[in-house]
Order: C-alpha cells, then sequence, then structure tokens
C-alpha cells in the first residue's frame, strides 16, 4: 500500500485550463494517474487532454466521482477552490498555487478541521506513491516505489532527498510536500501517524526547515513513543540569518525559536536519526537500514 | 509588508483608535514648527522600519524649543543601529513628532496569526513600555494569550476578561472599543501583527495608543492597494529590490560564494552544505520553477555585482524544469553578463545529460560536479583560491611598490 493517495485515487483538477494546470495535468495522466475531471469556471463542456471540463466541482463530482482534488488556481481564488472541494464532498485536497493570503488560510484550516478533510499544501508539489498515482508537479522519474516515507515542507529538497534515496537502491512508499507557508493543511504528525501504520513503510524521512516548531512537535510525538520505525531527519536553513523570510513565507527566524539548532536538538532526543550534512542523505539512511536489518 | 509607526497610526485612527496628536516630518526646520503647533513637551520618534528604535537612542524628549533643535538635528541623518539591523544600521529620514502622553500606566496589546494554533490570537499583559519577549522571560504569569475563532470573531466575553486582567474596570467601554476595533483592523488590513507598546492609560485615565506597529501580509496586498501605496523602498537593499522585481527570492549574506539555485529549500539547503564544506555563502537566491536565460542572467548580473563574490555555485534540480535549457539558460546568460571567477555547476534531474553535454560544448569553463557534497567542497576550495590568489597579487604589487 503507499498512503493517503493510491492506484485508484480519482483526481479532480481545479484550475485545469491555465498553463499550469493543463500541463500537469497531463504529466499526471502520463504517470498513470486517474485524472477523471477539471474544473474552470466558465470552461465547463470543453476538453483538456481528453479530460472533461466543468464549470462547478460539484457538478464534475456528480458527473465522475472523483476522490481527491489538485488545484492550480491563482493565490486570490485558491482558498475559495479549496474550500468548493471541501463543500462537494471531496475529503482529499492537495493544494499546490503559492502566496494565497494567510487570512483566507485561517479560514480554510478552520473548515477543513471541522470537515475532517486532510489537505496536502498550499505552496507544495503535491503527493506521489511513485509507481501508482502522482497527483502533483514532482518530476515523476527520480522516485522509485520502495520502503522510505518522505515528507517535506520543501519542493525541490523533496525531490533532491527523494533522488538520493533511489540512487543509493532504496525507494519511496509516498513522498509529499507539508507545504512552505506559515499556515498548512498537515503537520509531520499527521504523516508520521499514517507512515507508521502502513506496512509497505519501513522508515520515514522528514525534510525540515527554519520557522515554526512543526519539527519540535513532530520530536516531541515522536519522543512519547507513538512511532516504532525509524525516523531520519535534516533542517534546511542551520545558516540563515535571523528575522530574514527565506524564499517560502514560512521559513523565518523570529527571536531564538525556529532556528535549525533547536530543531536538530529536539529531534536527537527524539531518537531520530538526524542527518546534518545534506549531501550524504540517501547514502546514510541506507547504511542505517541496512545495519538494523543484520 | 512593514508599516511606519506613523503610517500604522494613521490606519489605526481611522478606525477609532486614540494616537496622540503628531506628524512626520523631513527636516529639522519642520520638526521644530510641528513641535511649536503641538505644544511642548513634544516625543521626536526615528521612522524607520525596525525595532528597538528606543533602546538605540531613536526616541528622544524634548521640553524646551532649544531641545527640539538640537534632538531634531542629532536625529536626522543618524545611523541607527539596533540588535535588529546589524553593524550596518539604518539612515533616520523621518521623524515623528507627537505630543508628550501623559502616562498613568502602560499595557501591551497585540493581535498575531499563531502558527501552532492557525488561529488570530490576542496577546496582551498589563506589563507594557518593554518588549513581550522580555516579559515572557521575567513574568510569563501576566501573559494573556486569547485565540480568535476566524468565524465568530473577538468575542465579549473575551473582552470581558481582558479587562479584568488588564485592570481597565474603569476604562470598560473605552477599552472595548479599542479592542474590537484592533481586531477589525487585522482583518480588514490583512495584517499579519498589530501590536501597541504602549498601550497607555493616561493619568486622566483615557486610553492612548503611544506606539504601533503593524505587518501586513505581503501575500494579500494585491487586495490593499492603500496599504501597498504606503510602501518605503528608501530602506530596501537596492539588490534584493531589483531581484524581486524580476520575480527572484535574493537574500544578501556575507561570504565570498556567489549561490543560484532553483527552489528555496534547496537553495537554503546550497548555503548550509557550502558552510559544512568550509566555505561562506554570500547570498540567498532562489531563481524559482522557471529559471529562464533572463531570470538566469538577472542572477549573474546581482551577484557578480557584489565585489566579495569570489567563486559561483550553481545549483539547479530540474524538476518541472529541464536542465539542458537550463544550460541554455547560463551559456546565454554568460554571453550577456561577464563572469570573472571559478562557476560550479551541478545540474541534476530532468534532462541531466543533455544539459551536461550542452555546458561543454559551448567552450566556455565549468567546473561540474556530479552530487551536491562534492559540488559544495569544489566552490569552497576554489573560493579560497581566488581569494588567496588575489591577496598574494596584491601583495606582490605592493612589495613592488615598495622597491
Amino acid at each position: 500500500m503507499a498512503v493517503c493517495v493510491y492506484r485508484t485515487s480519482r483526481v479532480l483538477v481545479q484550475g485545469i485550463t491555465g498553463k499550469e494546470g493543463s500541463y500537469h495535468a497531463k504529466a499526471c495522466k502520463e504517470y498513470g494517474t486517474k485524472v477523471v475531471a477539471g474544473v474552470t469556471p466558465g470552461r465547463g463542456g470543453q476538453e483538456v487532454e481528453g479530460i472533461p471540463v466543468f464549470n462547478t466541482v460539484e457538478e464534475a463530482v456528480r458527473e465522475t466521482h472523483p476522490n481527491v482534488s489538485l488545484i492550480f488556481v491563482p493565490p486570490p481564488f485558491a482558498a475559495d477552490a479549496i474550500l468548493e472541494a471541501v463543500g462537494s464532498g471531496i475529503k482529499t485536497v492537495v493544494c499546490i498555487t503559492e502566496g494565497i493570503p494567510i487570512h483566507d488560510m485561517v479560514k480554510v484550516k478552520s473548515v477543513i478541521e471541522k470537515e475532517g478533510v486532510t489537505l496536502v499544501g498550499p505552496n507544495c508539489p503535491g503527493i506521489i506513491s511513485p509507481g501508482a498515482t502522482k497527483i502533483g508537479i514532482m518530476p515523476g522519474h527520480i522516485f522509485k516505489r520502495g520502503s522510505v516515507g518522505v515528507m517535506s515542507r520543501s519542493g525541490t529538497l523533496l525531490y533532491e532527498v527523494s533522488d538520493q534515496i533511489t540512487r543509493a537502491g532504496l525507494g519511496q512508499s509516498t513522498c509529499l510536500g507539508i507545504g512552505g507557508d506559515p499556515i498548512v493543511g498537515t503537520d509531520y504528525i499527521y504523516w508520521l501517524k499514517l507512515f507508521e501504520e502502513d506496512p509497505e513503510t519501513e522508515a520515514m524521512m522528514m525534510i525540515g526547515e527554519i520557522g515554526g516548531n512543526a519539527e519540535e512537535k513532530a520530536a516531541e510525538f515522536i519522543k512519547s513513543g507513538a512511532i516504532t520505525k525509524p525516523v531520519f531527519a535534516f533542517i534546511a536553513g542551520r545558516t540563515a540569518p535571523p528575522g530574514r523570510r527565506m524564499g517560502h513565507a514560512g521559513a523565518i527566524i523570529m527571536g531564538k525559536s525556529g532556528t535549525a539548532a533547536s530543531k536538530y536538538e529536539a529531534l536527537r532526543e527524539a531518537g531520530v536519526h538526524v542527518i546534518e550534512n545534506p549531501g550524504i542523505i540517501g547514502e546514510t539512511i541506507a547504511q542505517v537500514l541496512k545495519e538494523k536489518k543484520l | 509588508m512593514k508599516l511606519h509607526e506613523y503610517q500604522a497610526k494613521e490606519v489605526l485612527s481611522g478606525y477609532g483608535i486614540p494616537v496622540p496628536e503628531g506628524r512626520v516630518t523631513y527636516f529639522p526646520d519642520d520638526a521644530w514648527m510641528v513641535a511649536m503647533e503641538l505644544g511642548l513637551p513634544v516625543v521626536l520618534k526615528a521612522q524607520v522600519l525596525t525595532g528597538g528604535r528606543g533602546k538605540a537612542g531613536g526616541v528622544k524628549l524634548a521640553r524646551t524649543p532649544d531641545e527640539v533643535k538640537e534632538v531634531a538635528k542629532d536625529l536626522f541623518g543618524k545611523k541607527l543601529v539596533t540588535k535588529q539591523t546589524g553593524p550596518e544600521g539604518v539612515i533616520i529620514r523621518k521623524l515623528l513628532v507627537e505630543k508628550a502622553a501623559d502616562i498613568g500606566r502602560e499595557l501591551y496589546f497585540s493581535i498575531t496569526i499563531d502558527r501552532t494554533t492557525s488561529k488570530p490570537t490576542v496577546v496582551a499583559s498589563k506589563r507594557g513600555g518593554m518588549s513581550i519577549e522580555e516579559v515572557a522571560e521575567k513574568y510569563p504569569e501576566d501573559i494573556i494569550k486569547i485565540p480568535i475563532d476566524p468565524v465568530t470573531g473577538l468575542l465579549p466575553y473575551q473582552i470581558r476578561r481582558l479587562k479584568y486582567d488588564l485592570e481597565l474596570v474603569d476604562q470598560e467601554k473605552e477599552a472595548a472599543k479599542v479592542f474590537n476595533a484592533l481586531y477589525k483592523v487585522f482583518v480588514e488590513k490583512d495584517c499579519t501583527l498589530v501590536e501597541l507598546n504602549p498601550l497607555v492609560v493616561t493619568k486622566s485615565g483615557h486610553l492612548l495608543a503611544v506606539d504601533a506597529k503593524m505587518d501586513v501580509d505581503d501575500d494579500a496586498l494585491f487586495r490593499r492597494k492603500e496599504i501597498s501605496k504606503m510602501r518605503d523602498l528608501t530602506e530596501s537593499d537596492p539588490s534584493e529590490l531589483e531581484a524581486k522585481i524580476a520575480g527572484l527570492n535574493f537574500v544578501r549574506l556575507s561570504g565570498n560564494i556567489g549561490c543560484m539555485v532553483n527552489g528555496a529549500g534547496l537553495a537554503m539547503t546550497t548555503m548550509d552544505v557550502i558552510k559544512l564544506a568550509g566555505g561562506e555563502p554570500a547570498n540567498f537566491l532562489d531563481v524559482g520553477g522557471a529559471a529562464t536565460p533572463e531570470t538566469i542572467a538577472k542572477g549573474f548580473e546581482i551577484i557578480t555585482r557584489d565585489p566579495s563574490v569570489k567563486a559561483m555555485f550553481i545549483n539547479i534540480f530540474g524538476g518541472i524544469v529541464r536542465c539542458d535549457k537550463v544550460a541554455n539558460g547560463i551559456i546565454q546568460a554568460l554571453k550577456k553578463v561577464e563572469v570573472n571567477m571559478p562557476v560550479v555547476v551541478r545540474l541534476t534531474g530532468n534532462n541531466k545529460e543533455e544539459g551536461m553535454e550542452t555546458l561543454k560544448k559551448s567552450g566556455m569553463r565549468f567546473y561540474v560536479a556530479e552530487n551536491l557534497k562534492e559540488a559544495a567542497k569544489m566552490v569552497s576550495e576554489l573560493s579560497r583560491e581566488t581569494e588567496a590568489d588575489i591577496n598574494k597579487s596584491k601583495q606582490q604589487k605592493k612589495d613592488k611598490e615598495e622597491k
């Protein structure tokens, strides 16, 4: 199995007629993902890459029964798009859009918590279960079906690390971007739990970065004994200056909190295999797993 | 986007929040005239986009006309170094001149978005006038935190609690008005922070926002044109500004290795891996997912302008963007921008082989690295060698001159 998204997942693409939306709908389809419908208001009745387009999510759901929505809608309208998917009964939403106003996300977060919806992102590359389904913008060929579950706040780092894992002779069960914004749909804990329960996953890789305290909270959770599988972690931004936003809206050190050092310390204390050198992540995981098996 | 104090007060005042009478000034004479109009004593406050102004000497009281002249002359054009600015400091170009408040008690009141709960949250304390970090350290029991449900907004019972905890029973109506108005500003102006520190209870028993800070979400400026217009570019780093306009994310650092990377996380990691290899990154630069010849050329231009840069590291993970396209972009950019330093390139991901082939065929000299670890080691060594070469030739020149 994998977690959250599977070969059977039926995907709706919101914003499918845009440049990004159409390009990636096609790329997902080519990877083997079941893209069943697209939505762009005012473009109902058209087709994109053989995928039927509807005016509303409600109509797309009624006609094609998707259970995952992938969103490429521009930032001013993206929060509304997420809520439209939720309002139409979709329980898994993947939002790629970067730059959604934080006050919009405050509202979205309050709704998805009440409705029990899994929101991957926003400001993320999406989610992939290698060999089964790709729901996002990641380059599919660097992933290989295998046993490591990977979660990351950054897109390109997710690629870098997954690529290293593949090159080290391992593979991934599911890889996903949590999102680079201050408010995102899920935290590490949510995925750690899923990976712990997933029989295919043997180890987990957390890719964190400076800012916020999601990594510290995950460390606390792991320390409580809830996770028995080996967890590896890397934190980007140990050399970042405080008070400056490093690309991602969420990547900013405030005072003493949110530094790479404090995150590393918390993770180490929780028994996580901390990898401070980003050049050797793949080989380190392979080595540790090999030793464990002996 | 950070607002100046005078701008924040303008906005707050529009929502009925009481602020001291005053005006922003641009010249010493101007400051003096405003002070005379307001009546003494007055407070002269440096308008710079950084915290810690008071401690750094940017806020001064003046009791006599001569004092006003003296203080204004002293502050205008002065370099203010606060713990947030770093040693380079920031030049004072504007002074807010305000009637000095008749301070009875100082409170702290702010609204921000708590990342842990994803909710707007009131943070308040009856100990105002010092930084909230200091209060948190010394008197953690005196900090009140109230999360607000975005659906219901700030509720009457929450305001009642604040009234009792902040000892504002005598100012009950006024306090409710100020708190409600502040929450309204917070939502309607898409703030990530509004902070009144201090919020003063005057000797005559009225509330007055003596200092105000307001940060607005950059991502919401498209719908807050009135705030967007207030942007003050005089304190921005020109290169960072230029990068922003070109759609690049650039942050200047103090080292000598220029970095060009696609993706924020990978850009941060590139800095880290350089440091681990013993090098010092000169910047954070995320050229974004697209990495076109234009953005790459702009990146080269901005990086090479910094005289301390001695070597460059281009680190591209071809995810959406293909490596051969990026390689073409690099070659085209190098035709436009002269780069007199070693350049280490690491391309991986989509069409990596074609990309490497393109670079080799170009006849230009690149140091090509297979992986992150190797690339970082290479560029760190090259930066040291170049630095040493430059020092050596400088020394030789000096020796010659001495002879």
